[in-house]
């Protein structure tokens, strides 16, 4: 098990020597160190993986160092390894491993890559740091490093203000979330005496509705206040609805990083966090009611989101903050094997489609808005393929019993498990994510559709007229700022007369091979890894060994639900692959039509529910207000006019005074001298 | 009877005119010059009053001390005065303040 030093602690190395190098090491040299180092975690994950695969296996704990050793705090920094971790590492290593060859395609143009390369191995340490956590606090340190790594990793093209602002928007909302965490975190301590994780889970199921803590004058029972104050850590991290308003702007940063942070890891870790404290969570049934109605809503609202989108990216986005409800509902009523399957196959096709997104991007000169895309089919036919392996495997395409793409297992499994629980909210979960599952395949399929089929409408996009006009390599801003644009959703582009065909005299290329092979690995992830898995991860109670709460009962029910609840998802799928068929290849004047009929409804979809403009006016504005106030009225007005204005002040109109005094005359010095003789005699005398 | 009281009194009104007449002066320096004289003999009634009073002759041997210092200082404050005035052109009290900052 010493290898696990190994595989988290060589990307730290590779961090720290391509960052601190940079320039002085060179390109090549930088992302050969962070690679390689990557690719060598993924060989040594895999292994460990395959042995808690067999079974029966026991965790390991791996001692580091030494850490606190403060009165009745002791933890040590120690990694942590077990059936939970396992499928973590392959999960990191493999996406991360893919990602860093991918970049070296994508991001060959850009003149940083050492720092974007020592940035993607820094948040992949921080991300080993997290799962193999084996106390609260060292979980604490990978999240904030997975936080750092993102913020620094979406503003990576710093001269681009809307990254900029993408990248502190992130920051803050994440803050929100991780003062919940850390008032989680406090208050486990408070209760359990103890930050090691064993231990809270081991004493957690006595604590079951065991005492209770005074709060605004109401009895409120612990085990329910901490696990919601630990859910509020993990809603922040995995952008769940309230929170979640950072995730579409995070698609700022490159692609590579959309696909490795923002789809496969790190959003996961609040997933990753819930199964891990299973056992809390298993006490505190209304926390999980709370986890199941939030994941079950932000399944919902991102799904609804995603189908009115244009930029390619911000579709795949919110299909992701959509997939991450799925695995905390699941969670939520309790089948955390199913959550941690889907995070598992979800790794696998949502990445892909980042990465085959990007490689459209890359292959239409970083134009990001679907509606200039169009007959790519036949222009990128590996990306095409790619990318219908992505989306197969997340629309959940399978037959029953024979095969099936990765999502069809983890989804369907899902919505049983939700089903079987018996309870009001997991019934309503089950229908709420069957629904968004309609939702999924309709705006999967067109997205699809729209890049990949039709006619090509490519003639209009800045980014292409560009590229026609300046030669193909002339040196660009990478993702030049089109996409706000496009968000605004202004006809920004007069089609060009000179041809025809609507596309511009541009030929799209194919992606170098750097870029391929990745895609290529993870489609075989996405057609196979629920066919090969889903039996481990669902039905073994072995295989997870006591890693997360195992119920046997909930998944005997899971097997015994009705042929109805089976089928739904592959119905609602074939309906919203029917819908979006009809919209976007049979009648492509449907969309806009239906748009205009449902006017209000379509804008409160398109402007994702309002949740910006809520914020803003909600929290944004007064918080603005109250720093100016405080800057304006209370430094300005208050510290600084009788600090150190005030005591300037003072000095300028005392020298005033002075200078009078100092004349030059010696008779007024003379009798300045006498009075101070007189003062002095007076003084002594009386 | 003329007692020592009467002495101090004058050699009072004398140090108080030495005094103001520095204060007061606004023409010239050499003013200024003759009222430390003037202060300086105000301390000699003093001093010789005193002493004839108290039968010690310590004091009039002081009066003594303090003309001969009286003398060097309306030496050097002339010399002083003279090499001033060549160089400036005026011994006006009020344009005398190059003194100040």
């Amino acid at each position: 098990m010493s290898s696990i030093l190994i595989i988290v602690f060589a990307p730290l190395l590779a961090a720290i020597v391509a960052g601190l190098g940079n320039r002085a090491i060179g390109n090549f040299p930088a992302k050969l160190i962070t690679t390689g180092a990557l690719f060598l975690s993924c060989a040594l994950s895999w292994p460990i993986f395959l042995t808690y695969l067999g079974g029966d296996v026991p965790a390991a704990v791996v001692p580091v160092l030494q850490w606190v050793q403060s009165g009745d705090m002791t933890f040590d920094w120690a990694l942590r390894v077990d059936t939970l971790t396992a499928i973590m590492l392959v999960v990191i290593t493999t996406v991360s491993a893919l990602v860093h060859l991918y970049s070296w395609g994508y991001m060959d143009e850009d003149p940083d890559q050492p720092r974007f390369f020592a940035y993607l191995c820094l948040f992949t340490f921080a991300m080993l740091m997290l799962v193999t956590a084996d106390n609260l606090v060292q979980m604490f340190f990978g999240w904030e490093g997975v936080g750092l790594a993102s913020y620094l990793l979406i503003g990576f093209w710093f001269r681009k203000p809307s990254a900029n602002k993408a990248a502190i928007k992130a920051f803050v909302v994440n803050r929100v979330g991780d003062l919940g965490f850390m008032l989680g975190i406090f208050g486990t301590f408070l209760v359990f005496g103890t930050v090691s994780i064993p231990e809270i889970l081991a004493a957690a199921p006595a604590m079951e509705g065991a005492s209770t803590i005074g709060f605004l004058g109401m009895r409120l029972d612990t085990m329910t206040i901490l696990c919601l104050l630990l859910f509020i850590g993990a809603m922040g991290k995995s952008a769940q609805l309230g929170l979640h308003t950072w995730l579409p702007d995070a698609m700022e940063g490159p692609t590579p990083v959309s696909a490795l942070i923002h789809a496969a890891t790190m959003v996961t870790a609040g997933v990753f966090m819930v199964c891990r404290l299973s056992p809390m969570f298993e006490a505190a049934p209304d926390a999980l009611t709370v986890v199941t109605f939030i994941g079950a809503a932000t399944c919902l609202f991102a799904a609804t989101v995603g189908t009115t989108q244009w930029d390619i990216k911000r579709v795949i986005a919110y299909s992701t903050c959509s997939q991450l409800g799925y695995m905390f509902f699941a969670a939520g009523v309790g089948a955390y094997g199913a959550a941690m399957f889907h995070l598992f196959t979800h790794a696998f096709f949502k990445a892909l489609l980042f990465l085959g997104a990007g490689s459209v991007i890359h292959a239409m000169h970083h134009e990001q808005d679907m509606r200039y895309y169009g007959a790519l089919r036949k222009q990128i036919p590996l990306t095409f393929w790619a990318m219908m392996a992505g989306t197969l495997a997340i629309t959940g395409v399978g037959v029953l019993g024979v095969f099936g793409f990765a999502g069809f297992y983890s989804k369907d499994s899902i919505l049983e498990a939700a089903f079987a629980s018996g309870t009001e909210m997991g019934r309503a979960a089950f229908w709420v994510g069957a629904f968004a599952a309609l939702l999924t395949s309709f705006y999967s399929w067109r997205l699809m559709f729209l890049t990949f089929w039709g006619k090509p409408r490519w003639a209009a996009s800045e980014h292409i007229q560009h590229a026609v006009h300046h030669g193909h390599d002339a040196p660009d801003e990478h993702n030049p700022p089109a996409q706000e644009n496009a968000d605004m959703g202004d006809p920004h582009h007069v089609p060009s007369p000179a041809h025809g065909d609507g596309t511009a005299g541009y030929h799209p290329h194919e992606s170098p091979w750097t870029m391929l092979v990745p895609l290529a690995v993870l489609s075989v992830g996405a057609v196979f890894a629920g066919f090969v898995f889903h039996h481990a991860f669902i039905d073994e109670a072995a295989f997870w060994n006591g890693s997360i709460v195992y119920n046997e009962h909930l998944i005997h029910a899971l097997h015994e639900v009705p042929l109805w609840v089976k089928l739904t998802a592959t119905v609602v799928m074939l309906i919203g692959l029917a819908i979006a068929w009809m919209a976007y290849i049979r009648d492509t004047s449907i969309p806009e039509k239906t748009a205009t009929q449902l006017g209000p409804v379509y804008r409160f979809l398109y402007n994702k529910w309002y949740f910006d403009e809520l914020y803003n006016l909600v929290f944004v504005r007064p918080a603005f207000w109250f720093g100016r106030v405080f800057w304006k009225r209370g430094d300005e007005g208050i510290i600084d006019r009788f600090g150190p204005n005030g005591a300037a002040w003072v000095v300028e109109k005392g020298a005033v005074v002075a200078k009078r005094v100092q004349s030059g005359y010696l008779t007024s010095y003379a009798l300045i001298m006498l009075l101070g003789l007189v003062a002095a005699v007076t003084w002594v005398l009386f | 009877m003329i007692g020592v009281e009467h002495y101090v009194v004058v050699s009072s009104i004398l140090f108080v005119l030495g005094v103001l007449g520095i204060f007061l002066n606004r023409k010239n320096i050499i003013v200024i010059l003759m009222a430390i004289e003037l202060i300086l003999l105000a301390v000699n009634i003093n001093l010789v009053a005193f002493s004839a009073f108290l039968q010690d002759l310590t004091g009039q041997i002081f009066a003594m001390f303090v003309l001969t210092v009286a003398a060097g200082e309306a030496a050097i404050g002339l010399a002083i005065l003279v090499i001033y005035f060549r160089s400036r052109g005026t011994i006006a009290v009020d344009d005398v303040n190059r003194m100040k900052g």
